[in-house]
């Protein structure tokens, strides 16, 4: 049909004389912009709908055209057709009366302009308050994940297993090489900052200190955390938001099973089992990192490092370094679980839930890291 | 049909590792008929959809769409002949992250060089014409329920005004009322726009209603396709029992009661 051979002759509305309306040409989605701006000014020039419609010499006629049509005529002059266009064939008929019956339907939409001060002013309001929502249900998920915790201790028979240790593969041992390389890097940097700074006081024998004293308190498990933030929360938002967006989080609930034990579980404690192993890995790793700085920049051997590492450095650095670890793993775990429970079905929602977990949990490890060096400090540990 | 095929599938095979989902299927589609495509689950209907929508390299054969290979095109013809289908994925297949009216305007302003203001005024014209309520128009797809989204896909596959109309389950999931209304609605545009329509479905009600032939697709391979009465009276025991079972009399007793009233 919109194959024809002559070449398409864009509608046309005449006004002819005692008020007749002739419609004439393609009515056609390519001429839609025009036919659109011809309708307009005839709908406002057109002040009696008394006049008589000419539908005898319309060519082609699709969808988009008869809209228009249907717009110009009028619902109530189309609802009786077929007494003053008898002659149209019947099938344009029936595309024009479902059309206007459609329109007449639906009703117009009307877009309210609000002010940008307002506007700025809700949005602030609306941001205060969901940041406030979102702690209130990150408390409580926190404390719905230990009551299932506490209730499932008692009983090793409901134990998952299989799911943990499934997690504590893909959270832990996938994520071993990149810790050990990023944090081997850092350390490598770390000895570097050391080596120019101390160099000025012909301290840089410290070195060694400063790089085991940074990476047994703050960078190993800052460093790892922050990793395990950005590749397994995510990841965690990703799973459980697919899965509820494919309502596969209330088909385990209609089974009479608890989402938190079957998929919040297993994930946190995976996290919790993985995190201080990962931050011991980034603390050697950093280290090695700072020791190849040191033999290759300032002529101290790995035995001299390790000697100075024995001599000067007591266990408990170590200590204060890893108790972090099971926290931050916790709270990264259940923020990336918690935002996948978010997700509301949209491929955007669980993109934005990623992101909101990743930039989450990240936070809340530095902020909490600070808070912890405060308190360590203030212990004199 | 003496009218040459708009869409002609030869020898097709098609075969997923050991699996075999078609072999050497042939089928024809004319101009401005209702095929209604039939056959159980798994017996590879949307495969076959997939194939001829060029969504999926077939493994072997030849499918002609307007006369012309579809494997043998390069990606601006093959364009080009994409813009002259509509297609109405099994799921809707909307873009959530657009309101109702972007999604349907989306191939306006791309396709049809339209303002976004045209477009999106157009868009909402065929959303009504779909069946959905203006409200509708603005909310995203996550936002309404399963029928809805059908008819707003609807709306879309409708959008460029295509040729060729691709429908995968178009009525599952509509209520009575709306899948009746839909068979109006594929009926009047078929009748007025000329519109050929390649209807998968498994509502025997629509295939009563609305379908010029139907194609059976099953053993991997089209057993017939043909009229109704003829496809009804082939002799071969899926056939018989899926037209003769006790769905497929009612839905062809409620046909011939509606012929005669």
């Amino acid at each position: 049909m919109t194959e024809a051979d002559r070449p398409s002759q864009p509608g046309r509305i005449e006004h002819q004389a005692q008020g007749v309306l002739c419609f004439s040409g393609d009515w056609t989605l390519p001429h839609y912009a025009m036919l659109r701006r011809q309708v307009e000014r005839f709908t406002d020039r057109r002040s009696t709908d008394r006049d008589v419609v000419d539908l005898s010499r319309l060519g082609a006629l699709d969808t988009a055209g008869a809209v228009l049509l249907v717009e110009l005529i009028g619902t109530e002059q189309l609802a009786h057709l077929q007494t003053w266009a008898p002659k149209l064939p019947a099938e344009r008929q029936a595309l024009l009366c479902s059309v206007a019956d459609a329109v007449a339907a639906s009703s117009p939409l009307e877009s309210g302009r609000a002010l940008p001060v307002r506007d700025f002013l809700g949005a602030t309001g609306q941001q205060v308050e969901s940041l406030w929502q979102q702690q209130r249900l990150l408390l409580g998920f926190i404390g719905q994940v230990l009551v299932v915790l506490a209730r499932l201790i008692w009983h090793p028979s409901r134990w998952r297993l299989t799911a943990l240790v499934s997690q504590i593969h893909r959270t832990g041992l996938n994520a071993l090489p990149i810790v050990a390389l990023l944090t081997f890097l850092v350390g490598a940097v770390v000895a570097f900052l050391g080596t120019t700074v101390l160099r000025d006081f012909g301290a840089t024998i410290y070195t060694v200190n400063l790089v085991a004293f940074a990476f047994l308190r703050e960078f190993g498990v800052l460093l790892a955390a922050i990793l395990l933030a950005g590749r397994t929360a995510s990841a965690f938002t990703a799973q459980l938001g697919a899965m509820k967006a494919n309502e596969e989080l209330d088909a385990i609930r209609t089974l009479g099973l608890d989402p938190i034990e079957l998929l919040v579980l297993p994930r946190v404690l995976a996290m919790i089992v993985t995190l201080p192993i990962l931050t011991f890995v980034g603390m050697l790793s950093g280290m090695l990192g700072g020791a190849m700085v040191c033999s290759l920049a300032l002529d101290i051997s790995a035995f001299h490092f390790l000697s100075i590492l024995q001599r000067d450095i007591p266990l408990e650095h170590l200590l204060v370094g890893i108790s972090k670890a099971p926290l931050f793993a916790f709270l990264v775990g259940v923020i990336g679980c918690l935002e996948g429970f978010k997700v509301s079905g949209s491929a955007q929602s669980v993109g934005e839930h990623t992101t909101s977990s990743v930039v989450q949990s990240i936070f809340m490890v530095i902020l909490l890291d600070a808070l912890a060096a405060l308190f360590f400090m203030e212990m004199g540990w | 049909m003496t009218a040459p095929a708009l869409i002609r599938v030869r020898e097709l095979v098609n075969r997923f590792g050991s699996q075999r989902v078609h072999e050497n299927l042939d089928l024809d589609l004319y101009r401005g008929e209702i095929l209604g495509v039939v056959g159980g689950s798994g017996s590879g209907k949307s495969v076959l959809l997939r194939s001829i929508i060029g969504l999926l390299r077939p493994t072997s054969g030849s499918i002609e769409v307007f006369g012309q290979d579809f494997q043998h095109l390069s990606s601006v013809q093959r364009a080009q002949i994409e813009r002259r289908f509509g297609v109405l994925f099994q799921r809707g297949a909307l873009f959530s992250s657009l309101t109702l009216q972007e999604n349907v305007a989306l191939a306006l302003i791309e396709h049809a060089g339209l303002t976004r203001d045209d477009a999106e005024h157009l868009a909402r014209s065929k959303l009504a014409l779909a069946g959905l309520p203006g409200e509708a128009a603005l909310k995203y797809p996550a936002e309404i329920s399963g029928g809805m989204i059908k008819r707003a896909a609807l709306a879309r596959s409708l959008a460029l005004d295509p040729e060729i109309l691709f429908l995968d389950e178009p009525t599952a999931g509509l209520d009575p009322i709306g899948a009746a209304a839909f068979d109006r609605l594929l009926l009047t545009l078929r009748d007025a726009l000329g519109l050929t329509v390649f209807l998968v479905t498994h509502d025997l009600d629509t295939l009563y209603t609305v379908c010029d032939r139907v194609a059976v697709l099953a053993r991997r391979r089209v057993l017939v396709a043909d009229r109704l009465e003829v496809v009804e009276a082939t002799d071969d025991d899926w056939i018989r029992d899926y037209f003769h079972g006790p769905r497929g009399r009612a839905a062809s007793e409620a046909a011939h009661y509606k012929e005669e009233s």
